[in-house]
C-alpha cells in the first residue's frame, strides 16, 4: 500500500489537494477561505501536469549541437517542456481569477462589514 | 485580406477592451460609440467568415503562421461560424438596446463596463472558433472573468451572486483543465483535430475516459446542467439588467457549444458510451433539467428569475440533443443554441425594458401593461409564443427536429420529455401574458406584496412598486426607439429564424455536423 502510494506520489498529492481546495470551497462560510480553496485546487491541476512531464534521467529541453549541427536528437533524453509552459498560462490564469476574488472580497466587506456568508445573509434578509 | 477574417472576430474585441477604458475615462459617449462600432466589425467579421465556408468550405487560420502540431489553430466551419454571427449579432442588439440601462447601472465608469463587455465577447467568439484543446481554456477563462465583473456590479445582493458565480464558475474551468491534461498526456497533443484521430488509433485507454469525465463535468458547471445550476438563478436575477440580458443569451450557450465541439471533433463514438456512458449521462441529466427548470420557474414571482430557470431548461434540452449524439440530433441542439440566444435576448430586453421604464419585475404586477407599451410587450409575446414553440416561430423546429431524432433513435422519453417542456412553458409564460394583455389594469397595490419573504427585490424597486403601483402602469409609455428597435428586431428574428428553419438545417448545420 504504502509502496503503491510512494510509486505515484504526484498523484495522491493531487488527490488529496484537490479533495482539500473543494472542500475550502463548499464547506467553509468564510469567503476568504473559499479564495484560498480556490488557490489550493489550482495549484493541484499544476502540480498534476508538471509531474506529468517528469521524466527520470532526462536534461533540459535545449538543443546542444556541435559546429551549428545538431547531433543525436532523441526525444527520450528531455523533458517535454509543453506542460511547463502551459502551466505558465495556468498560473497567469489563477493570479488573474485569485485578484478579481480579491477585489471582490473588498468590496464586499466593505458593503457588508462581514466576510462571512452565514452573515452576509442575515445582513440582506433585514 | 480574406484569409485573416478569424483575427478580426476575435482580436477586434480583445484590443479595444483595453483602448475603451482608457478612452472612456475622459469622454463618456466614446465607450459606448467605440464598443457597438468593434462589436459591429466582429459581427461583420463573422458573417464574411460564414459566406467564405459555404462558398469554399471549412478553413483554418494559424496564429503567428505556426502551423499544428506546434502552433495554435482556429477553424472556421459552419457549425463555428454560425454561432459566432449570432453572439456578436445578438450582442450587438443588446448593447445598442441596453444603452440607457447600463448609463445607470454602471455608474461614473462607463469606459470599464463596456470594456469587460468587450472582453467577454472576445472570450465568446474565441472558444466558438478555436481548434485547440487548451486555447479553449483561456478563452472560457477571459470570458468568465469578463462575466463575473459584470455580474458583481449589480449592486449589493449581485456581490454574494457575483462571488458563488466566480468560485463555481473557477471550479469549471479547473475541472476542464484537469481532463484536457489527461488527453494531453494520453494523446501528446493539444489539437483537437490531432487529438480525434490519435484517439481513434488507440484503443480505449481508460485515463482518456477519466480525463472526458472532468471535462464533461467542467463545462456542465459553465453551462449550468442541471444539478450543477445553482448559482444561475442568483446570478441573473442580481445581476444588472444590461447584463443579464448580455450573458443569458450568449454566455451559457457558449458552453453549451464547447461540450458539443467535445463530442464533434475531440472524441470518437466509441469514448462516451460503454463503460463511462457520458452520453448517457448527458441525456438523463438533460431530460431532469428540462422538467426541473421548467416547474421551477412556474413557482417564480420574478420575472428575471422565472426566465432564468427557463434558461436551465433550455440548456437541459441542448444537452438532450447532445446526449442523443446522432447528426439530427446535434444539429437540432445547434439549431436550439440559435433560436434559443434570439429568444432570450428578446424576453431579456423587454423584461429590462418594463423594469426600467415602469419599475415592475413581478409577474403579478403586469396587469394592463399590454396597450401602454405595444412594442416592447408585442416582442416579449412573439418571444414567448416562440418559446413554448408554436409554429412557424424559431423554437417550434428546434424542438420539431429533436423530437424527429428521439424518434429515430426509438428514445420515447426524449419524445415525451420535449413534448411535456412545451406544456410546461407555455404555463408560465403564458401566465405572463395573460397578465399583460388580458387583464385591466389594477386598481389597487397588490395584496401580495407581503408574502414575497424569499425574494425581496433590489431596494431601488421595491418602494417604488408599492406606493405607486397603480399611477406607475398607467402612466407606461413604450421605451425610445433606440431601446425598442432592437427588441423588434430579435422577436422578428426568432420569427424569420422559424421561416428560414430548412435552410439553415440543410446547408449550414447537417452538413457542419456530419463533416467534422
Amino acid at each position: 500500500m504504502i509502496d503503491e502510494v510512494a510509486a505515484r506520489f504526484p498523484y495522491w498529492a493531487t488527490a488529496v489537494l484537490i479533495v482539500v481546495g473543494l472542500y475550502g470551497m463548499i464547506g467553509k462560510r468564510s469567503l476568504v477561505k473559499q479564495v484560498i480553496g480556490l488557490s489550493i485546487f489550482q495549484s493541484a491541476i499544476i502540480l498534476f501536469f508538471v509531474s506529468g512531464s517528469l521524466l527520470e534521467g532526462a536534461t533540459l529541453p535545449i538543443l546542444y549541437s556541435v559546429h551549428g549541427v545538431a547531433e543525436h536528437v532523441d526525444p527520450d533524453d528531455y523533458v517535454n517542456p509543453l506542460p511547463h509552459v502551459l502551466m505558465l498560462t495556468a498560473i497567469v490564469v489563477g493570479v488573474a481569477i485569485t485578484g478579481v476574488a480579491l477585489s471582490f472580497l473588498v468590496s464586499i466587506y466593505r458593503e457588508f462589514g462581514t466576510l462571512d456568508e452565514r452573515e452576509m445573509l442575515d445582513e440582506m434578509r433585514k | 485580406m480574406e484569409q485573416q477574417l478569424p483575427v478580426f472576430i476575435v482580436g477586434a474585441p480583445l484590443l479595444f477592451s483595453v483602448i475603451v477604458p482608457i478612452l472612456g475615462r475622459k469622454w463618456r459617449l466614446s465607450a459606448f460609440v467605440i464598443a457597438v462600432g468593434t462589436v459591429a466589425v466582429s459581427a461583420v467579421a463573422s458573417a464574411l467568415s460564414l459566406e467564405r465556408v459555404l462558398r469554399d468550405g471549412t478553413f483554418r487560420y494559424y496564429l503567428g503562421g505556426w502551423e499544428p502540431p506546434v502552433g495554435i489553430e482556429w477553424v472556421i466551419d459552419e457549425v463555428s461560424a454560425v454561432v459566432s454571427l449570432v453572439v456578436t449579432s445578438v450582442s450587438l442588439l443588446v448593447v445598442i438596446s441596453t444603452r440607457r440601462w447600463a448609463e445607470r447601472e454602471a455608474g461614473d465608469r462607463p469606459g470599464i463596463f463596456y470594456g469587460l463587455v468587450l472582453l467577454l465577447l472576445a472570450g465568446l467568439t474565441g472558444i466558438v472558433i478555436t481548434g485547440d484543446l487548451f486555447n479553449l481554456f483561456v478563452f472560457l477563462e477571459i470570458a468568465s472573468l469578463a462575466a463575473y465583473g459584470l455580474v458583481f456590479i449589480g449592486g449589493r445582493r449581485a456581490m454574494l451572486a457575483g462571488f458563488r458565480y466566480l468560485i463555481i464558475g473557477s471550479i469549471g474551468g479547473a475541472f476542464y483543465l484537469l481532463g484536457v491534461g489527461f488527453i494531453y498526456f494520453a494523446t501528446g497533443t493539444l489539437n483537437m483535430i490531432e487529438a480525434r484521430q490519435l484517439l481513434e488509433e488507440a484503443e480505449s485507454v481508460r485515463a482518456v475516459q477519466v480525463g472526458a469525465v472532468f471535462i464533461f463535468t467542467g463545462l456542465g458547471l459553465k453551462m449550468a446542467l442541471v444539478p450543477m445550476h445553482l448559482w444561475l438563478p442568483d446570478a441573473y436575477e442580481h445581476a444588472p439588467s444590461s447584463v443579464n440580458s448580455l450573458i443569458a443569451p450568449v454566455m451559457t450557450k457558449v458552453a453549451a457549444y464547447a461540450m458539443l465541439r467535445m463530442f464533434l471533433s475531440v472524441f470518437p463514438a466509441g469514448y462516451l458510451s460503454g463503460t463511462v456512458p457520458i452520453a448517457d449521462a448527458l441525456l438523463i441529466l438533460g431530460l431532469v433539467g428540462i422538467v426541473f427548470g421548467s416547474v421551477a420557474a412556474a413557482g417564480q414571482t420574478d420575472i428575471r428569475r422565472m426566465l432564468a430557470y427557463s434558461s436551465i431548461s433550455q440548456l437541459a434540452f441542448i444537452a438532450v440533443g447532445i446526449g442523443l449524439g446522432t447528426p439530427l440530433a446535434l444539429a437540432a441542439a445547434l439549431l436550439h443554441v440559435v433560436n434559443h440566444a434570439a429568444m432570450k435576448a428578446t424576453l431579456f430586453l423587454a423584461t429590462a425594458s418594463v423594469r426600467f421604464r415602469v419599475g415592475l419585475q413581478r409577474t403579478h404586477n403586469l396587469a394592463g401593461l399590454g396597450p401602454r407599451m405595444p412594442l416592447t410587450m408585442g416582442a416579449f409575446a412573439v418571444g414567448s409564443v416562440a418559446m413554448v414553440g408554436i409554429p412557424p416561430t424559431a423554437g417550434f423546429f428546434s424542438k420539431w427536429y429533436m423530437v424527429q431524432a428521439g424518434v429515430a433513435e426509438g428514445q420515447w422519453v426524449v419524445v415525451a420529455v420535449v413534448l411535456l417542456s412545451s406544456l410546461l412553458t407555455a404555463v408560465y409564460l403564458f401566465k405572463v401574458l395573460e397578465q399583460v394583455y388580458l387583464r385591466p389594469a389594477k386598481p389597487e397595490p397588490s395584496a401580495h406584496h407581503n408574502d414575497e419573504h424569499d425574494s425581496p427585490a433590489d431596494s431601488a424597486v421595491q418602494p417604488a412598486e408599492q406606493e405607486a403601483m397603480r399611477p406607475v402602469v398607467e402612466r407606461a409609455r413604450e421605451a425610445p426607439l433606440d431601446v425598442w428597435l432592437p427588441i423588434v428586431l430579435l422577436g422578428a428574428a426568432t420569427v424569420v429564424l422559424g421561416v428560414l428553419n430548412v435552410v439553415i438545417m440543410e446547408h449550414v448545420l447537417l452538413p457542419g455536423v456530419e463533416v467534422s
